[in-house]
């Protein structure tokens, strides 16, 4: 049937007569999720995309730039359907977005079966980075464990001796603890991995005020870390114990912090890649550029990723001059990433994920907008520890 | 053992369990009495949610903002009960489950649409927020312990309806045998809206109660109507006492479930096992005692008689 | 099968039916919508779960509210052995069907004591719990699922399920083969005790029938069924992950039975095709589109009683003939 496709091809070419100037358009398609809740980070990076767009003028190695947008409902098998469209009926030449592991993992194949570029903007799917690592696979954001890992080791420069880690029990979220355990030094003196269906930690908040931690690991991204920072406050943990977390206090759900008035956010630590107030010229204008185009508000590292993950498709088309069709000219100016970046500079290893540095960051309160501000770097050209099992 | 936090946790319980009872309470009815399988019931705990999150800020008292939301909850059923669920009576289960799995899909949308992704929540005021040492250095946060003794005061009112009303009278007859309730000329329909108003408050107002806590997002109905299911099914459909034991003994199982499993896994298995075992079992553990009572008693522990 | 059938509204759209899902590997390629082929082999594969679904539910009155489970249960069958470099059809698959018919006989042993509601509940947790089971298996991926890097292997030549055609007539010919296993079940004896014990379950235990056991043959030959549709699934989206069986597609699955006409040999095969193009077109139209969705079920539920089967039954003269 492949090998019919292929046949074809040239054929259909030669039949699409009228298609001469769409053929000349460079097409990215991009899967994220735009519905349900976690839609609050999806829209960000659809608004991050259009920035890039903006700031691109339109243009791909001098060519006209089309970008089309699916939502994936959160669900695998519909981001796999989304993903077979973009690439048959809108006929793509990149993939982009993809916020989950399990949408990518029921995605990511499809592109790359038609000799596609794909660029995860988020989900660090651990797998991709090693044994699964594939020469048109791009991750423009992180592997699921390095964020933190590079907690551990800011626990560890920080003198936290006992740590009590909360997660949630499905992939990620044991990925996150696995990360965080690989470095940290101390004693982990108690572990609760709640279902997602959880949105009532009573007993898992008592087992910590049992166990008297010097500080508390959470990974509690979108609602969950509503809920969860809430209730923290409401039994008096937030006097005793500090929170130290990870994607579960950023740019998109900060604002939602502040109009609830939850206060004893600030001051708490993340660990991120990158912040807003990162000091280089590209994310200047990026940071300015998106609260004008979304609602005023600061960008989330997602953001980050979206506009990284266009400019990195940006530079390989460049490379190529112009021609996205011809897939190694691509690849190989992707993965010279000679772009400006909002982390200021960016690597690539083979495994095709990001080789950067990890800062802390800390909740603030700027100018009366709630935001994330980097006070030290924590681990510098930090790769995924399973890029050696890439055989590239 | 830690003594103090096994009585912590057995506090935490007793009020996952008392949420679980007002959602069950409703439902219960709802089934026993208009033999409705409303699997909408959820998004009755959802409105409670939303609108006694924004009557809150709007008025800017926790207390104003939710006894204002009491009547919304009401008219918000009623008009359900009016315009969908009131023909669906005389259908069978089947296009029961369906048409009100039609209203959760519909709701969960529009809510996401009106208050938008993040959703919404209640802050507490600052006389609400600290917490309570009791005897024996147990601490709980008094938020919590508004629950319980709101939600308590709520079922004993619910007991006293039932058992020393007449309507409450007419609800038990409805509940073992429905067709004596019509031929005795009792307005049915009328009875049929007040029972799913009562059960629309009572599941309201525990979306309420509990925003402070988990605060609202679109979807939120769901998981704790399956849990409301898990509960009604154990305590026997129809019967209120049955829904309030399963829903403390659901409480509690689950709750002591997710305290002290994994350290009971850690006596007889290897750290990775357990640690991999703990989470799994204590959510399934609810899942598991009702697999077991109904093994052994398939109309639950308290099916009203004659059902 | 005869011409006859052909002079009814039902014949036709049931004609029409099998021959959209024969012929749209060419037909969509000449409408410039390629992708359709995938979407019709994604909507056979549906069809499957809801042909057992309807088995239970349609014939027998048994409304599993947990169905989607046995999807799961063969699809990681497939999953699992691949991930172990096992890709042997003939491991997969009997293991595949097995597993799916024992969970099938455990689940319906104990929910088949209970009735009405309380089945509707009890097949929900049994669901609930596999699905959390699912989530916690870190080892195969937990809820990021099992990518399949090959299909399942039969070792015939020219056989190979990673040819698109061949793939898509395999679930072709089986979901063809499971509609004639329904039509043979429902008009045998053992369907007609099956049907009887829907309308009147104590009578048949009167005179004789032990309807428990004929109940969990069939609750076990429909688990088999859906599990068969986990395996084609695995091997279509090469990709398996708890989210398959989710209650909330068990939901669907019932409205796609109810949709197509419940009872009836073709329904689910219909059912399957008007909800996922519905819900294709929809997404497309706007991303808010349950709260067009949500009101459309109401609707189907209040007016179209017999769903589309039903419908088009009412344009017939004589009184409903076996399709």
């Amino acid at each position: 049937m492949l090998k019919k496709l292929i046949l074809a091809a040239p054929l259909a070419a030669m039949l699409a007569v009228p298609s001469v100037e769409a053929a000349e358009k460079i097409k990215v398609g991009i899967v994220l999720t735009l519905t349900t809740p976690a839609s609050i980070m999806g829209k960000q990076m659809k608004a991050a995309y259009e920035v890039a767009y903006d700031h691109l003028g339109g243009k791909m190695g001098g060519k006209e730039l089309e970008l089309i947008f699916e939502d994936d409902g959160l669900k695998p098998n519909i981001g796999k359907q989304k993903t077979e469209k973009l690439v048959k009926k809108d006929k793509v030449d990149f993939l982009t977005g993809y916020i989950w592991s399990h949408v990518l993992g029921a995605s990511a194949p499809v592109a790359l079966k038609a000799g596609k570029i794909f660029v995860s903007a988020n989900a660090g799917h651990s797998l991709y980075a090693g044994k699964k690592c594939h020469k048109n696979f791009f991750n423009a954001a992180w592997e699921n464990s390095q964020n933190s890992m590079a907690m551990g080791t800011m626990l560890n420069q920080r003198g936290v001796k006992n740590l009590y880690i909360l997660s949630l029990n499905y992939a990620a979220g044991k990925q996150m603890v696995a990360g965080v355990e690989r470095t940290f030094k101390g004693n982990v003196v108690g572990k609760d991995l709640v279902p997602t269906s959880h949105k009532d930690w009573s007993a898992e908040i008592a087992k910590v005020k049992a166990a008297k931690p010097d500080g508390v690991f959470v990974f509690y991204p979108g609602s969950w870390g509503l809920a969860f920072f809430t209730q923290y406050k409401q039994a008096g943990l937030d006097k005793t114990t500090p929170l130290y977390s990870v994607f579960s206090v950023d740019g998109a759900n900060l604002p939602v912090y502040q109009k609830r008035k939850m206060k004893h956010m600030i001051g708490t630590f993340n660990t991120m890649f990158w912040a807003p107030d990162l000091d280089n010229a590209v994310n200047k204008r990026f940071v300015a550029d998106f609260a004008k185009k979304y609602k005023g508000q600061i960008p989330s590292h997602y953001a980050a990723q979206a506009y990284d993950s266009l400019m990195l498709i940006a530079a390989g088309v460049k490379a190529a001059g112009g021609d996205a069709k011809n897939t190694d000219a691509v690849r190989k100016g992707m993965e010279e990433a000679d772009f400006g970046s909002v982390r200021g500079k960016i690597k690539f290893g083979k495994n095709h994920f990001p080789i950067q540095n990890f800062y802390a960051r800390q909740v603030i309160n700027k100018n009366g907008q709630w935001q994330l501000s980097v006070r030290q770097t924590v681990v510098e050209d930090h790769a995924p520890v399973m890029s050696n099992e890439c055989k590239l | 053992m830690n003594y103090t936090l096994l009585a912590e946790q057995f506090f935490n319980g007793f009020q996952l369990g008392i949420i679980l009872f007002l959602v069950a309470a409703g439902l219960t009815l709802i089934f026993g009495i208009m033999d409705l399988v409303n699997l909408a019931h959820g998004t009755l705990y959802m409105f409670g949610a939303f609108f006694a999150s924004t009557l809150v800020a709007v008025t800017d008292s926790l207390v104003l903002g939710m006894i204002l939301a009491l009547p919304v909850m009401l008219a918000a059923g009623l008009l359900l009960e009016f315009s969908i669920l009131r023909t669906l009576y005389e259908r069978n289960h089947l296009d029961q489950v369906l048409a009100t799995f039609g209203l959760i899909l519909f709701f969960n949308e529009l809510f996401l649409i009106v208050w938008g992704p993040e959703g919404t929540g209640i802050n507490l005021p600052p006389y609400l927020t600290g917490t309570i040492t009791l005897p024996g250095g147990i601490t709980v946060p008094e938020y919590r312990m508004v629950i319980i003794a709101s939600g308590l005061l709520v079922a004993l009112l619910l007991y006293v309806l039932v058992s020393k009303t007449r309507v409450g009278m007419l609800i038990r007859a409805g509940a073992s045998n429905r067709e004596m309730v019509g031929a005795l000329g009792i307005n049915i329909k009328l009875l049929f809206t007040l029972v799913f108003g009562l059960g629309a408050v009572l599941a309201g107002f525990a979306g309420m109660i509990i925003t402070p806590i988990t605060q609202a997002d679109s979807g939120m109905g769901e998981s704790i109507l399956i849990l409301a299911f898990v509960v009604i099914v154990i305590g026997g459909i129809g019967s209120i006492k049955g829904a309030f034991i399963a829903a403390i003994l659901t409480g509690l199982i689950d709750t002591m479930g997710r305290s002290f499993i994994d350290v009971a896994l850690l006596q007889i298995m290897d750290t990775v096992a357990a640690e991999t075992a703990g989470p799994a079992i204590s959510s399934m553990m609810i899942y598991i005692l009702m697999a077991i009572i109904l093994a052994i008693k398939p109309s639950g522990l308290f099916p009203p008689k004659g059902a | 099968m005869n011409l006859e059938i052909l002079k009814t509204p039902r014949g036709i759209y049931n004609s029409l039916l099998i021959l959209l899902c024969i012929f749209m590997p060419w037909i969509a390629p000449a409408i410039g919508q390629d992708f359709f082929t995938d979407v019709f082999g994604r909507i056979m594969i549906v069809a499957i779960a809801a042909i057992s679904l309807n088995l239970i539910m349609g014939f027998g009155g048994m409304i599993s509210f947990g169905h989607a489970v046995f999807v799961g249960i063969g699809g990681y069958a497939v999953g699992i052995f691949a991930s172990h470099g096992i890709e042997s059809a003939y491991i997969q698959w009997p293991v595949g069907l097995l597993m799916s018919g024992l969970f099938a006989l455990i689940i319906g042993a104990i929910s088949l004591r209970t009735r009405g509601v309380y089945f509707i509940m009890i097949t929900l947790a049994f669901a609930q719990m596999i699905y959390f089971l699912s989530v916690s298996i870190e080892k195969y991926g937990s809820d990021d699922g099992l990518t399949i890097d090959a299909r399942s292997d039969f070792g015939i030549p020219f056989y190979d399920l990673n040819d698109a055609l061949t793939m898509y007539f395999t679930v072709f010919v089986l979901m063809v083969a499971c509609l004639l296993i329904t039509r043979k079940m429902v008009n045998s004896r053992f369907g007609r005790v099956i049907r009887a014990a829907k309308s009147n379950d104590e009578r048949m235990h009167t005179i004789g029938y032990p309807t428990y056991g004929y109940k969990l043959t069939a609750f076990v030959i429909a688990g088999m069924m859906c599990g068969l549709s986990g395996l084609l699934s695995a091997n279509f989206e090469d990709f398996v992950s708890p989210d398959m069986m989710f209650w909330t597609f068990s939901g669907e699955l019932i409205f796609i039975v109810v949709l197509g006409g419940m009872g009836t040999i073709m329904g689910p095969l219909g059912g399957a095709i008007i909800f996922l193009l519905l819900s294709e077109v929809l997404s497309n139209i706007t991303n808010s589109w349950h709260l067009i969705f949500g009101p459309f079920l109401i609707l189907v539920v209040l007016f179209a009683r017999g769903g589309v089967e039903g419908f088009l039954a009412k344009f017939e003269k004589s009184p409903e003939a076996k399709s």
